[in-house]
């Protein structure tokens, strides 16, 4: 038995002791003596968080990120299930590395791991993955994420197959030959700056065919973090036809704009690009009224060194599951209010992957995160667990940091 | 005045009165090199890295004799894209550059901003020679020089640009320092080649029509054409452009009469300007050169020396 005491539920300001043992929770409050006690520090206990889009790099790319440092890093960020991305090298198209990853990370005892598998051969977009096999080897989802399934025909042929197993396909939603060469968005800035852009009309142009193969398949389309204000209205239109589609935002989008690459900081090449403060207010609005499903953060971490390159040569992406939360609370706290942005990174999700929901109330999983609402700490790359120990939000005050992650009763992590 | 700027990146940290200033001191480089002894002492005891991380054989040369002319020592690194390649960031070359006890750095870089993080990384002054499609500042800098030359003022002027816009950087910084001084740009080329975002620069017009964009023109530059540019599927044919774009004697005839005609070169005979043209009454092309060597030497001068 393990307890923890003085911990608050959210929307509450009593202290309580939560008990748990085997793996589930026990209960609240009991009279029931422990072997291990935590002391929560009067922080706020929420269900462990879900993240749908990580990037961990392993296998091949572990210079970047490996299972041992990206789930160490999610739990520091509160997560407990943490879905992989399999743009890995090799790519995860074979059920044998599913399951040679999750084999992997259940001896870590950190965040639980839940791979996605690549919905093509080697993601190349030409033939189908074993997704049946795929997914009684562990796959919860199918993505080319990283590439951005050309081929129309094949991803209806994904969508369709994959839909009679249950499982959901995410897509990149980008159309390559418009996006071309760009490093950022396409605009006043871009030209400003010299920089190849990336129109808005790739991500809206894309999300549009999708979307009509989706209606007339009727299998479920996941759109990966959508970036702009036109793609989000057509899924929001989508969604009054009744299509079955479901998106996800990143809070890297809602939070900076392509006026940050003025920087030329290569930290700041993502993909989809940051888009402009109408697109960042848009995505809010579509978080307000649900058009935009959950919160990801497309944790995509590289090396200093190829980072440190010039916005040309250096690769797309940020790495920040360390401070999604706290960064969401710090920002929109005032507009969403903390019990949607929990939500947003729980329930949603959870119920997005058809997976139970997850819930603080007896017998279910102890997976649970102990937030500090209150306490404001200065963002500190070096102590991050992520190999990625670079970020746009280096010194900044955010608030809202985890204290203390459980996953199936076990602690992946606890903040000295 | 503000505080002086430590490097020439683009012209986003200078005043109309600093950048007449660099002008104003380009006159008297002139008159140093027409002396007998082309040298002066003024750099002494310096020493000027020009890292040209792209080929650019003229600019590289008018950089380096600017800086010995002024008794600098020049440290001068090429890199191709090799060390890219084998993992060495553009941070560590700099910093190795840097620990050679370097002064300054002019910086050539086919991506944009690539000046600005050599700026940061080195810490030292850094003139930007050319990055990506953003800046190449002395390359405005002379071109504004010599329309003052020939023409006495900028003040009024109307400065076409003609050509490759889109993925000009001298087009780019011509459009930022021209309205400074007081002149206006048109830019002008196929829509593909010219992106219509441009439009939100100050003082900036944009046209696809050559036959508007010279008529009334004071000074018409024609920019470098790259073949590739019919790869990449932004033209129909080279004959189309020629005849539509083409900076000849049938285009000028719409200009000012004293209208001069310029290129930052390397030129395309023929293609984007005509050897007529080229060669012609209008032309200001060798003295663009010539006083791109003073203007440089003007810029090192004011970056490293007269620290008003
Ligand atoms: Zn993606």
């Amino acid at each position: 038995m393990l307890k923890i005491e003085n911990v608050k539920r959210l929307g509450s300001e009593q202290l309580e002791t939560l008990f748990v043992e085997n793996g589930y929770i026990k209960g609240w409050n009991l009279n029931d003596t422990a072997e291990q006690t935590l002391d929560g520090r009067g922080g706020t206990v929420i269900p462990a968080l879900i993240e749908l889009h990580a990037h961990l790099r392993e296998p091949g790319q572990t210079e970047k990120e490996d299972l041992a440092s990206g789930l160490a890093a999610a739990a520091a960020g509160g997560y407990g299930t943490v879905v992989s991305m399999p743009n890995t090298s090799p790519v995860v198209d074979d059920p044998s590395i599913v399951r040679a990853l999750i084999e992997k990370a259940d001896g870590l005892g950190l965040a639980r791991l839940r791979p996605a598998a690549a919905l093509t051969k080697g993601q190349s977009g030409k033939e189908l993955a074993e997704l049946a096999l795929l997914k009684d080897a562990g796959a919860v989802m199918f993505t080319d994420d990283g590439r951005t399934n050309e081929d129309a025909r094949m991803l209806r042929l994904g969508l369709e197959y994959a839909h009679s197993l249950g499982l959901m396909v995410s897509v990149h939603a980008e159309d390559a030959t418009l996006r071309a060469d760009g490093v950022m968005n396409e605009g006043p800035v871009s030209e400003a700056l010299g920089l190849p852009g990336n129109p808005a009309a790739a991500e809206a142009a894309r999300v549009a065919r999708d979307i009509e193969i989706a209606a007339f398949t009727g299998a479920r389309l996941h759109v990966q973090h959508l970036s702009t204000a036109r793609a989000l209205d057509l899924v929001r239109e989508a969604k009054k036809r009744g299509v079955p589609v479901t998106c996800e935002v990143c809070p890297h989008h809602l939070t900076l704009t392509d006026e940050a690459l003025r920087s030329f900081d290569a930290l700041y090449k993502v993909a989809p690009p940051l888009r402009t403060q109408a697109d960042a207010d848009a995505l809010l609005a579509g978080l307000l009224d649900g058009t935009v499903d959950c919160l990801s953060t497309d944790h995509a971490p590289h090396t200093r060194a190829e980072k440190e390159r010039d916005l040309l040569e250096a690769p797309f992406g940020i790495a920040y599951i360390e401070l999604a939360f706290p960064l969401m609370v710090t920002r929109f706290a005032d507009t969403l209010g903390v019990e949607r942005i929990v939500n947003l990174m729980t329930s949603a999700p959870a119920r997005l992957m058809g997976w139970d929901e997850p819930n603080l109330t007896e017998g279910a999983p102890a997976d649970f995160t102990v937030v500090d609402l209150d306490t404001e700490r200065v963002v500190d790359p070096s102590t991050f667990k992520s190999k990625a120990k670079h970020t746009p939000w280096a010194g900044e005050t955010l608030r809202g940091w985890p204290t203390l992650t459980v996953v199936g009763g076990r602690v992946a992590f606890e903040r000295a | 005045m503000n505080a002086r700027p430590r490097h020439l990146l683009d012209f986003d940290d200078y005043t109309p009165e600093r950048l007449g200033a660099i002008l104003d001191n380009a006159d008297v480089m002139r008159a140093v090199l027409d002396r007998p002894v082309k040298k002066v002492p003024a750099l002494q005891g310096l020493t000027v890295c020009t890292a040209f991380f792209e080929n650019s054989t003229r600019t590289r040369t008018s950089f380096e004799l600017a800086a010995r002319r002024m008794s600098a020592d020049v440290l001068s690194f090429a890199a191709g894209s090799s060390s890219v390649s084998k993992g060495e960031s553009l941070r560590d070359t700099i910093e190795t550059l840097t620990a050679y006890k370097v002064d300054a750095f002019i910086v050539r870089h086919h991506a944009s901003g690539a000046a600005h993080l050599v700026a940061k990384y080195s810490g030292k002054p850094v003139i930007n020679a050319g990055d990506g499609r953003r800046a190449h500042p002395t390359q405005a800098l002379l071109d504004a020089y010599t329309i003052r030359r020939e023409l006495g003022s900028l003040e009024g002027k109307n400065v076409t640009i003609i050509g490759d816009v889109r993925h000009s950087r001298v087009a780019r910084s011509n459009a930022q320092l021209l309205p400074m001084l007081g002149a206006n740009v048109t830019l002008c080329g196929p829509a593909t080649l010219l992106p219509r975002d441009l439009a939100h620069l100050p003082g900036v017009k944009l046209t696809t029509n050559a036959q508007d964009a010279v008529t009334g023109a004071d000074a018409v530059m024609a920019l470098r054409l790259q073949g590739e540019r019919m790869n990449g599927g932004y033209l129909g044919s080279l004959q189309e452009y020629i005849r539509e774009y083409q900076v000849n004697d049938a285009l000028l005839a719409r200009a000012s009469d004293d209208a001069i005609v310029l290129h930052p070169g390397p030129m395309n005979r023929d293609v984007e300007i005509s050897s007529a043209a080229a060669d012609g009454p209008r032309s200001r092309i060798l003295q663009q050169v010539e006083n791109g060597q003073a203007i440089r030497m003007s810029v090192l001068y004011h970056l490293l020396v007269g620290r008003a």
